[in-house]
């Protein structure tokens, strides 16, 4: 038996992808068929000894048969171009409500919490027609995400992070796989994504069982590790508040701004004494080795959950807000350069 | 001198080919028997030799482990390999097939030999320099095996880091610095080439009347100066952190593992043009003389080339769409790929026209001809897709990227090196080949190669990644196919060893045109002399001179063999 | 020069270029500057690459590429480029003296100057190796500074100096080389493309290390 000539196609961008493969494969057929048809054509007319007509053609001809074909090619192949390259920047905007999920790949395997707790190993559990966020980071290699299914795929980076997003359309159950060779195991470090509907979903989160939502991981490991020691609010070390700075601009040494969002949470926890908060002594430990990277994302989740009002913001005035790329810094994906904050006023101190 | 199309080419000063045989040349190949005259020979004729020979041995070094791999993939479970073993040998097959059998075949031998004959040189700009780049060739290469023998690598030829630097415990820094010492043999060669193709060409040999061979292994060697070097400090930066522990890309230690890739895909991709170009040029020399005709848009070809060669340096972006580069650079990158195409796409429709209203003959080089252009068509069409960064996304590391690339660096070069072969082996060793034998081989090699590889297209699109060794059962039965398809191919590909090997040791003897073609190279004794001519090569018209101007490519060769008389 | 010293000094291929001697022995020259330019625009892709490298780390962590760069010795630095730079001048003075066929003797001094300057290059180095040895700043286990991005620095360092050295020792035999024979056969440099060809490839040594000394020992120290 011939199995399927296309793969399932269960999610928005799976359509989107499909109907320019499918216009490629049209195009190229054609081209493919004009070619070789021309190639049989000629050589059997014209074979060695046949009576076929000869006669030389005017240079002017051939000349503009050249720019005529050159043309067409550029035309087709721009149109092309232009036709892929706007579903791509479509696609590109995460939708503000989707679910959050974190994913951290190590060989040989993929481990998921949802911000909402529930904890898989190799299995991911989605409502369907609902958009989905990935954020993603590796504890070893390069790996990549990949739901056939879903026309997604995504490297995972090692200490940097990475995002995508999808919507599944159909319920069912969808390869995941890892496409980044990534050891001797890769070819085995598979797993499932459960599609279901929302009832289901919301049956199957309630089955989990109990655990403490992210940010409440986050609130007991700030305070077990020490960090409440210096940020909770009357500490006796000048230390910055971390509530309602998420997202926020934070000033930093030298009149610059970082936005305070997972990227520069992150590398403030790894290396505090990279991007200091102007008015602070760089006297924070780097927590480097201290913290893995699930327990660094529940304690983002934590500051995350104490908002984006500004409440204990440092007077400087909010920056102007400069920017050479179109979006606003909610609209832009920090995956865009992969690990770096989302930052509007490009400065020196700041990963690219 | 008979009035037919191929000897009314220009008048080159050169003695009548009819009279040579009269003055018993003493044909490179006799100039000296021992040992020491080929090791140490300077003879461009002879250098060519020393890489045939080593290249078909990590042909089939290369072929023996992409067998290994097809056989595994036949089932969905691992019935023959351990997932270890398995990941050596594609890395073997990888590493092998890329710097040791392709980056070097077409330039290093075909080119080698012919560079200097089509232009009329005695020798290249530089012969010493020459050998070494063999010796360099060589040793690469023998450091590779070293590595091959000692337990083999697990990488990928990607080398990706850091994998590669932090988390490999096979023999990496050894391949590595064979993949770095080969690296300086490219250059080499890319030195000499240009050199030659400035300083030697004879009196009359314009820049526009150099054959399309020579104006590919220009822009060949072009991109070999400039594109290699970066392979190297890509590789030595890898082998100084695995060895020395220097951190470069370590992202433990704030390096950038991204950084590594755009380092690697920046030598890598315009290597995907150097393998391609040579076969180009080939095609250009083999179409045009059993079509009798002029190429046509002779001009257009030459600025093809030179676009290709120039463009090839700025699409390398298109292997990281996934990797999480910004979609900026991603539109820019994915343009660029397209418009790389243009030029590619110019290539095949002159050699579609320049059949028309030619004279064809279907002789098992321009079998091997045509099957390239068809495969070569495939291959770049399904390159668009790989520029349209949605579908690049779902098939990025899939089989249908593992089947473009076959397309492209099997499918169409190593046919067109095959080709090349047949075309020039009269030249190259004086014998004649049997030609049924050959034209079976070719076309045994082209279905076999479609069997091979069409399915894989299937199977990536569907979702079945690269390197497994072992895969979700759906993907089967493309699998079975590509692996009967593979079991064809490996028969084909020993076919030539077979019949090649027997046209050398009781192959009549050629004649000094046995295809009546235009070209300096054919105006000299089959095996040619250590000096190449006898007399000067003097150049009064542009190549291809298979008809007079304005008039009709007849078929008229009293004298000359049109089919058969090679057998 | 004769025609009899013009034929002694052809070589193949050139030798049997179908022209007067004269011509060929031009056509020679062509040759040998022709290839090492064109193996200097190779070069310079390979210090470009580093370089490159250099540069996306650095912009990824200024701070610890400055910390870093505070470390590096700048007295040596300093002292080494004005030898590279001294030596430059020698070189250059040497090939045009013997282009000219005139100036044996200076083309001799020269080469020789040339050839010392770059041997002093290298002890100073290593001078500066063994202090940055004593002071651990190898990347490792051992490693002085307590930033991470600071051993990309110093990895940097180690690698492009080394590969810069074994640029320069290759430099240095090449004009030790022409020194001998020059000393044993005084005609044997004038109009030799290879004094040209050698002095090209020094200049390129000391262009790279131009661009060194400001990426390995000026970081931080501005301002």
């Amino acid at each position: 038996m011939v199995g399927r000539l296309m793969p399932e196609s269960a999610s928005l961008q799976a359509v989107l992808t499909d109907r320019i493969f499918i216009g490629l494969t049209i195009a190229s057929a054609l081209i493919l068929a004009l070619v070789v048809g021309l190639l049989l054509v000629f050589a059997i007319r014209f074979r060695r000894g046949s009576k076929a007509d000869r006669h030389p053609l005017p240079e002017i001809v051939s000349r503009e048969f050249e720019i005529g074909w050159t043309a067409a090619t550029i035309f087709l192949f721009v149109f092309i171009f232009w036709w892929a390259a706007s579903a791509e920047i479509g696609a590109y905007s995460v939708p503000p409500n989707a679910i959050e999920i974190h994913v951290v790949a190590k060989q040989w395997m993929w481990k998921v919490q949802g911000s909402n707790g529930a904890r898989e190993i190799n299995e991911l559990h989605v409502p369907v027609n609902a958009p989905v966020k990935l954020i993603m980071t590796s504890q070893d290699v390069i790996h990549s995400f990949f739901v056939p299914a879903f026309r997604l795929k995504r490297d995972v980076l090692p200490d940097q992070q990475t995002e995508a997003w999808f919507q599944a359309t159909k319920t069912g159950t969808f390869h995941l796989l890892c496409t980044e060779y990534c050891g001797t195991d890769h070819a085995r470090m598979l797993g499932r994504v459960i599609v279901m509907e929302p009832e289901a979903y919301a049956r199957w989160l309630s089955a989990q069982p109990e655990g403490d939502d992210l940010a409440h991981q986050g609130e007991r490991l700030f305070s077990e590790r020490g960090c409440a020691g210096c940020h909770a609010p009357g500490s006796a070390v000048h230390a910055p508040s971390l509530a309602g700075i998420w997202e926020r601009p934070v000033p930093l040494e030298g009149g610059r701004f970082a936005t305070a969002d997972a990227a520069y949470l992150r590398d403030s926890i790894l290396q505090p004494g990279r991007d200091v908060v102007a008015g602070y002594a760089p006297v924070m430990p780097s927590y480097a080795g201290l913290l893995d990277d699930g327990e660094i994302q529940a304690i983002t989740a934590y500051i995350r959950a104490l908002g984006s009002e500004p409440g204990v913001v440092r007077a400087l005035g909010t920056p102007d807000l400069r920017s050479n790329v179109p979006g606003g810094v909610r609209e832009r994906s920090p995956a865009m350069v992969p690990g770096a904050p989302v930052l509007d006023q490009p400065g020196p101190g700041v990963r690219p | 001198m008979s009035t037919t199309a191929g000897t009314t080419a220009s008048p080159t000063g050169l003695a009548d080919p009819d009279e040579l045989d009269l003055r018993l040349p003493v044909s490179y190949l006799a100039d000296g028997h021992s040992v020491r005259s080929w090791l140490l020979t300077t003879d461009h004729k002879r250098i060519a030799i020393l890489y045939a020979i080593t290249i078909t041995v990590f042909f089939f070094i290369g072929g023996a482990a992409a067998t290994l791999v097809r056989l595994e993939l036949a089932t969905p479970e691992a019935d023959v390999l351990r997932a270890d073993t398995y990941n050596k040998l594609f890395t073997l097959h990888g590493v092998v097939m890329v710097w040791f059998f392709l980056i070097p075949s077409i330039p290093n031998t075909l080119g080698n030999f012919l560079v200097p004959l089509m232009i009329g040189a005695r020798d290249v700009a530089y012969p010493k320099l020459n050998l070494i780049s063999w010796y360099l060739n060589l040793g690469g290469g023998l450091l590779a095996v070293a590595a091959l023998l000692a337990g083999g690598v697990d990488t990928g030829w990607t080398f990706y880091v850091p994998y590669s630097t932090v988390f490999s415990n096979t023999w990496v820094s050894l391949t590595v610095l064979g993949v770095f010492t080969t690296g300086f043999s490219s250059i080499a060669t890319g030195v000499n080439f240009i050199g030659t193709v400035h300083l030697l060409r004879a009196p009359g040999m314009t820049w526009f009347r150099l054959p399309l061979f020579v104006w590919a292994m220009y822009t060949t060697s072009l991109m070999f100066v400039l594109a290699t070097p970066v392979l190297a400090v890509t590789l030595l930066l890898v082998f100084a952190e695995r060895t020395f522990g220097l951190p470069i890309f370590d992202p433990a230690r704030g390096g950038d593992p991204i950084l590594f890739q755009h380092l690697f895909w920046f030598y890598s991709h315009p290597a995907v043009y150097i393998m391609v170009l040579p076969a180009m040029g080939v095609v250009s020399e083999l179409i045009t003389c059993f079509s009798r005709r002029k190429v046509f848009g002779y001009t257009f070809m030459v600025y093809a080339l030179v676009a290709i060669a120039v463009i090839g340096f700025f699409t390398w972006g298109h292997h990281m769409f996934t990797s999480g580069m910004s979609p900026y650079a991603a539109l820019v990158f994915s343009f660029l790929s397209f418009i790389v195409a243009v030029p590619s796409a110019i290539k095949v429709f002159n050699w579609t026209g320049t059949l028309y209203r030619g004279q064809v003959g279907f002789e098992s080089p321009m079998l091997y001809a045509l099957g390239f252009v068809g495969l070569f068509t495939l291959g770049g069409l399904t390159g668009l897709f790989l520029a349209s960064i949605p579908v690049d996304v779902h098939v990025q590391d899939t089989y249908f990227v593992v089947a473009h690339f076959h397309y492209i660096m099997v499918g169409a070069s190593v046919s067109a090196y095959f080709g090349g072969l047949h075309f020039w082996w009269p030249k190259i060793t004086g014998r004649t080949y049997p030609e049924t034998w050959a034209r079976f081989a070719a076309i045994l090699m082209f279905f076999g190669f479609n069997l091979t590889f069409f399915p894989q297209f299937i199977a990536g699109y569907l979702g079945m990644p690269r390197r497994y060794h072992v895969y979700p059962p759906e993907f089967q039965i493309w699998n079975v196919l590509s692996s009967a398809g593979a079991a064809v191919l490996a028969a084909a590909y020993l076919m030539p060893l077979g019949y090649l090997t027997w046209s050398l040791l009781f192959g009549e003897r050629a004649g000094n045109n046995p295809w009546d073609a235009s070209g300096l190279e054919w105006r000299t004794s089959s095996p040619p002399p250590r000096r190449n001519f006898f007399g000067s090569p003097r150049v009064q018209g542009g190549p291809y001179n298979y008809h007079p101007e304005g008039v009709a490519p007849v078929h008229d060769q009293p004298r000359l063999p049109s089919r058969g008389s090679l057998t | 020069m004769s025609r009899v010293e013009i034929e002694a000094r052809l070589r193949e291929p050139w030798s049997e270029l179908e022209t007067d001697p004269g011509t060929a022995f031009a056509r020679q020259r062509d040759g040998a500057t022709l290839g090492i330019w064109i193996f200097l625009a190779s070069e310079v892709l390979f210090f470009g690459a580093l370089f490159l490298t250099y540069t996306a780390a650095r912009l990824a962590h200024p701070e610890a590429f400055a910390a870093a760069g505070r470390e590096t010795n700048i007295v040596y630095g300093t002292l080494n480029t004005a030898i590279l730079l001294t030596s430059s001048l020698t070189m250059a003075v040497a090939s045009q003296a013997a282009e000219t066929g005139l100036f044996r003797r200076l083309t001799l001094r020269c080469l020789a100057a040339t050839a010392a300057l770059g041997l002093a290059f290298l002890v100073v180095k290593g001078f500066e190796y063994r202090e940055d040895i004593e002071k651990h700043l190898v990347p490792g286990a051992h490693f002085a500074l307590d930033r991470g991005p600071a051993q990309i620095f110093f990895a940097f360092y180690w690698l492009v100096t080394v590969v810069h050295a074994i640029h320069l020792s290759i430099g240095i035999v090449l004009v030790v080389r022409l020194t001998v024979k020059g000393w044993r056969d005084p005609d044997i440099l004038a109009e030799n493309p290879q004094v040209e060809v050698t002095a090209l490839y020094w200049h390129l040594v000391d262009l790279v290390w131009v661009f060194l000394y400001p990426m390995l020992y000026l970081p931080g120290r501005s301002g």
